[in-house]
């Protein structure tokens, strides 16, 4: 029997339902801006955050979301009594919002820290330092991937 | 499970020394499904210690966002001779260790 044009637009309407819910149920996946917020506000309290002292070295380009190298280094002197406490990153539209917190100490010599992330999209990745006299600076990179991680399917 | 640990064999006293670390680990997200729809439950490290003859020195918590088979480099001062101890734990009850010698002259 051929295919009538009615038969055809129902079949055709069906798909497009059934592909279109994949993409739906995947948006909530994405921590919002308003998770990093809470995620950042959940390290620093009330306290202000001031921008600078943090230096955040990552591709601003990457080709693989899966691993990305990341360094994060903050100017300080690192004696007894002015050191970082702790480095935290944080990402803006990965499923959850952070990445990693680092906890230094005086002995550390040189406030700095290596590893490799994951990013799902393109998009911003937040390195916060906590100093010994408890201010926070921070540093915000925008980064381009162009193969997002995290939520492929396997295989 | 296998590690690797990059740490200076001898450095003089005072000296700031880089520590790198990979470790062998899936770290499974816990947001990927299989083919047939299902949630591959989450399966990461989730914290890494490092000690220094017994002092901590350095310690990570470790989220989904960290790549599979996690590399961490960090520094410390060589302040004498003795052993760096690491270890990571994560989900599911994994735990596993590594340690490292240095000689300070």
């Amino acid at each position: 029997m051929p295919t009538t044009r009615r038969q055809f637009l129902t079949l055709a309407g069906s798909v497009t339902v059934a592909g279109t819910i994949p993409i739906v149920t995947l948006r909530p996946l994405e921590a919002t801006p308003a998770m990093l917020n809470a995620a950042i506000r959940n390290v620093v309290g009330e306290a202000p955050v001031r921008t600078g002292k943090v230096k955040l070295d990552i591709p601003p380009l990457v080709e693989n979301g899966n691993t990305v190298p990341m360094t994060v280094s903050v100017a300080s002197p690192m004696t007894a009594d002015d050191y970082v406490k702790s480095i935290h990153v944080f990402n803006e539209k990965n499923p959850q919002p952070n990445i990693g917190n680092f906890h230094l100490g005086p002995s550390s010599g040189r406030a700095q820290i290596s590893t490799r992330i994951r990013l799902a999209d393109t998009q911003k990745v937040v390195a916060i330092a906590r100093l010994s006299d408890d201010t926070f600076w921070q540093v915000t990179t925008e980064i381009v991937v162009t193969l997002a991680a995290c939520t492929e399917e396997i295989n | 499970m296998a590690a690797l640990i990059n740490v200076p064999t001898k450095a003089r006293r005072g000296e700031i020394i880089e520590i790198r670390t990979l470790t062998s680990h899936i770290m499974e997200t816990g947001f990927r499904h299989t083919a047939d729809g299902a949630l591959v439950p989450r399966d990461i490290i989730t914290s890494f210690t490092c000690r220094y003859n017994g002092t901590e020195i350095f310690r990570a918590d470790l989220f989904p966002a960290i790549a599979a088979n996690p590399y961490l480099s960090f520094f410390t001062v060589a302040k004498e001779s003795g052993k760096f101890e690491f270890e990571w734990i994560g989900d599911n009850g994994y735990s596993s260790s590594a340690s490292a010698s240095i000689t300070v002259e």
